[in-house]
């Protein structure tokens, strides 16, 4: 069985994002899921020497991000009063013996299941564009999840319009195969 | 008429909004007769569909550059 090494000067290249995405979707704030993300990468090279080579990278980077925003909720939990649960039954005190069946999720709402699937379906994506050579998954997320038009890029990136668009196609299809495989 | 080549490329630019009405033209005429062509298109608005449903979030690169310094700092260590 091949054994998985650690190659740190690569990480953020490689997962900055995928972990970043997972972090936003579980603090719901970019300054907070981006110090996250950065304590994460510090305790990885921490504890890099602990690393047995069972998991892949990312996973494990994943493992520790986890105890990160768990970390996160506990500090800014810390007063016991705020972790208390409060409900306002009184607020609709004209609907007399209506209030638990209030409180019953909706069962034809599709609300929550489609924000899970949605997050799963960021990370998919996310995954696949780690795949992509890296120019590629530069030139993708610049033009389709930042939204920089053409000319910008080109300019930044120093190449023709006819070039980015060769890239984009490039990145367009490996994703819809790679999708195709992870996805659907 | 134009070839496959180019129709992907209008393809391609009509996800980003970035085509001309005349090269929409184009470029629907190419997909009513071209069965390859028109498999491509839908699986490409697929993507594009895709990807905003997926409601992403990016580190920008000036972000990540910040990120990198402090990171080699400590790897240096």
């Amino acid at each position: 069985m091949s054994k998985h090494r650690l190659n740190p000067d690569t990480w953020i290249d490689l997962y900055a994002d995928y972990l970043f995405n997972y972090a936003v979707s579980r603090v719901n704030d970019a300054e907070i899921a981006k110090d996250l993300v950065q304590e994460t990468f510090f305790a990885g090279l921490k504890s890099a020497k602990n690393f047995k080579g069972d998991a892949a990278e990312r996973t494990w980077l994943i493992a520790i991000l986890k105890r990160k925003v768990i970390d996160h909720y506990r500090k800014i939990n810390s007063n016991k009063g705020k972790a208390e649960v409060r409900m306002n039954y009184s607020a609709g005190s004209d609907s007399e013996g209506d209030w638990l069946e209030e409180q019953v999720a909706d069962p034809f709402s599709k609300l929550e299941n489609s924000a899970i699937e949605n997050e799963e379906l960021g990370l998919a994506i996310q995954s696949c564009l780690s795949k992509l050579p890296k120019k590629q998954n530069l030139v993708f997320t610049m033009k389709t999840i930042q939204g920089i038009n053409t000319e910008d890029i080109c300019n930044e990136l120093d190449i023709n319009p006819s070039n980015l668009w060769v890239m984009i196609h490039r990145a367009r299809t490996s994703l819809m195969d790679c999708l195709n495989q992870n996805w659907f | 008429m134009i070839s496959c080549e180019k129709a992907k490329h209008l393809c391609d630019k009509s996800q980003y909004n970035e085509s001309s009405l005349w090269e929409r033209i184009k470029l629907s005429i190419h997909l009513y007769t071209c069965k390859v062509c028109s498999k491509y298109s839908k699986k490409n608005s697929k993507l594009t569909s895709l990807c905003e449903q997926a409601n992403m979030f990016n580190l920008s690169e000036a972000d990540k550059a910040e990120m990198k310094k402090v990171f080699d700092q400590e790897n240096i260590k």
